[in-house]
């Protein structure tokens, strides 16, 4: 059949065209532009090249921040992705149970990042805070402000406690869907608790697991909020993460070029990971084809 | 494979059952005999599958005894029963492969791995599935998981009985034919027992050598197909087996006969006086339409062209009566309906009564 041509049609596309470049495109080319170029203020720009980027890719800072923020990703993965599913495959599949369990597990997801670091800062303040106080009454000691390892676990915890829900609600989504016949056919084949989980369970929640793992990835990845009111990147720089490292540099000691620089490499970064994990995830299990 | 007797088997969702209305499944005692095909044959929600489900052990009956082979297996977990379930949709193992499939439950049970290569062999050979053998499961047709599904039981040796659960229900219509006959040459050649649950009457009577027919809980007639089509038990089976099904008419029994809308017809035996509901029911097949005098005068309502035959839908008295004519031959203008002799059967309550000598 013969296509009609009508130059018309792109009209049609002009507004989206018109909201992505302002939603992304422009602001991104804005952060390009500065990365290439110095200014000591007034306006004035100086072009510097990749001299930004070179010295990014030199800087200990940097690979400081960026070891910290693919460790904190790793813990937060390895928790609360088999903890999820954990308490997925716990959960009740009817009765009055369920609205009582989704309601409960959904709530954490309602409150904002910066509410959660509120509540985590004050919870553990040695002084004042519940768990902080009873913490240091059992002998424990336990402070945030001073130690690393209690910061980091601070950090950690928040983090599960705010965000494992998510990928319970999506493993619980994954599993009610798998009908009633096949746990009876997996009874009948004499199947283990275990191989029920391994070859019926957890291909069903194959693809809500991949959602799960990537949104906790770049979420985790980008963690901005929680640390930042909790221990504001410290003590030293032991949770400054990538994200916080960007904030001081931009706007504490507005360095425009060099941020700009690390933003985008940052974020090339978050892209390559999140294409990494979707191609592994998704040809998982289907080479043999 | 073996003998299966339902011993005074009923099952009820309420802990307190007080009223025949409190149970799902009514009071089923029956045997099934090893190496026999039966089809469960009943409408949605009749008890049909609560009855497998019994039989496989996925539920303990509340009343009454499950015996293979004269063992009670009423408490035994379905793993311990060796039985193989068919379900209404195909279960597969999506990560695995069709071979990996078969040798599941083999390899569950910790059979030598020798025996599992011969056994699932076998069975791909009997399920003409050899080609596919190293496929993912996941990329098949319906038919094929299906197959797989009924392979996982045909590979176990053990196997007591096979049960399926409207097995045929996501199957392309051209298919089901052909699943339903290899099914069927399954069962003549290697003779397991077969139980077969279906809603539809040309499966269950193609597939089964005895039909079992139930109705609100309750089974209502056990038969070949031909019983069912030439005497069934009860109204029900009447009305669900044959296309359009048996009608049936209020009647009176007077002296030798039956009377039907005030007409008098002579009756095959003689009958007890039976108070209550009598309803006299003949078969669309053995009811002819002439413009003889001494027939029936019906009001033809509409006339179906099957192809073969024709349906004519019409009321005699104020009741519905169809007919089967066949290919060829003429409607009358002024129809009269005439009953072959002998096919007349008289019901009670619903329930049908034989002739006393």
């Amino acid at each position: 059949m013969e296509k009609t041509w009508n130059n018309k049609a792109w009209f049609m596309v002009l507004p989206v065209l018109l909201l992505v470049a302002f939603s992304a495109v422009i602001p991104l080319m804005t952060v390009v532009n500065y990365s290439v170029q110095d200014t000591f203020g007034n306006n004035v720009f100086f072009w510097a090249g990749t001299e930004w980027f070179e010295e990014l890719l030199h800087s200990q800072r940097f690979y400081d921040a960026l070891v910290r923020n693919l460790i904190f990703s790793a813990v937060i993965l390895a928790i609360e992705v088999p903890l999820g599913i954990g308490i997925a495959l716990a959960m009740p599949r009817k009765g009055w149970a369920v609205p009582v369990c989704l309601v409960t597990m959904a709530l954490p997801l309602l409150i904002p990042w910066n509410v959660v670091g509120t509540i985590w800062q004050v919870f553990g303040r040695v002084d004042i805070g519940l768990l902080g106080h009873t913490l240091a009454a059992m002998g424990v000691n336990y402070n945030y402000v001073q130690d690393p390892f209690a910061a980091w676990i601070t950090v950690v915890v928040m983090d599960v406690w705010h965000w494992t829900s998510l990928v319970v609600l999506l493993c619980y989504a994954g599993l009610v869907s798998i009908p009633e016949a096949f746990y009876q056919a997996a009874r009948i084949d004499g199947a283990s608790r275990w191989s029920v989980f391994r070859y019926i369970q957890l291909p069903k929640m194959h693809r809500v697991l991949l959602i799960a793992v990537l949104l906790r990835f770049m979420d985790s990845f980008m963690i901005y909020t929680e640390p930042f009111v909790v221990t504001g990147g410290g003590p030293g720089n032991t949770t400054t993460f990538m994200s916080i490292d960007l904030v001081k540099m931009a706007i504490g000691q507005f360095d425009l070029g060099p941020a700009a620089a690390m933003s985008l490499v940052y974020f090339l970064i978050v892209l390559l990971m999140c294409w990494v994990f979707y191609t592994v995830m998704t040809n998982y299990g289907q080479e043999k084809d | 494979m073996a003998r299966i007797n339902l011993d005074h088997i009923a099952h009820s969702y309420n802990p307190d059952p007080k009223s025949e209305a409190d149970f799902a499944l009514r009071e089923v005692h029956q045997t099934w005999e090893d190496g026999s095909a039966y089809a469960l044959l009943g409408p949605s929600g009749c008890g049909k599958t609560t009855l497998l489900n019994i039989i496989s052990g996925l539920m303990t009956p509340s009343h009454g005894q499950v015996l293979f082979d004269g063992r009670d297996v009423t408490s035994l977990a379905t793993e311990a029963r060796n039985i193989a379930q068919v379900f209404q949709f195909p279960v597969i193992y999506d990560t695995m492969t069709v071979r990996e499939n078969l040798a599941f439950p083999l390899r569950n049970r910790r059979v030598p791995e020798a025996d599992i290569k011969k056994r699932v062999a076998e069975t791909l050979e009997m399920l003409d599935l050899t080609a596919k053998a190293d496929r993912k499961a996941r990329g098949l047709t319906a038919d094929e998981k299906q197959k797989i599904s009924l392979g996982r039981g045909l590979v176990r040796s053990d196997v007591n009985a096979i049960l399926f659960d409207e097995p045929l229900t996501v199957i392309d219509p051209h298919m089901k034919w052909v699943l339903r006959s290899q099914l069927k040459q399954l069962h003549r050649r290697f003779g397991f027992t077969m139980v077969y649950v279906t809603h539809d009457q040309t499966e269950a009577l193609t597939f089964a050598d005895k039909v079992v027919v139930m109705y609100g809980g309750e089974v209502v007639q056990v038969g070949t197909p031909e019983e069912l089509f030439e005497k069934p038990r009860h109204t029900f089976v009447g009305y669900f087996i044959g296309s359009p099904g048996m009608n049936v008419l209020p009647c009176a029994l007077e002296d030798g006969g039956a009377v039907i809308a005030g007409h008098r017809l002579p009756l095959e035996g003689r009958y007890r006086p039976l108070p209550g509901k009598v309803e006299a029911g003949i078969r669309p097949e053995f009811v002819l339409l002439t413009d003889d005098a001494s027939g029936l005068p019906i009001q033809v309502r509409s006339v179906l062209d099957v192809g073969r035959y024709r349906v004519v839908r019409g009321t005699l008295g104020g009741h519905d009566l169809n007919a089967v004519v066949p290919e060829g031959m003429p409607i009358p203008a002024e129809p009269r309906a005439l009953f072959e002799p002998g096919k007349l059967n008289i019901y009670h309550n619903s329930h049908l009564v034989e002739a006393e000598g």
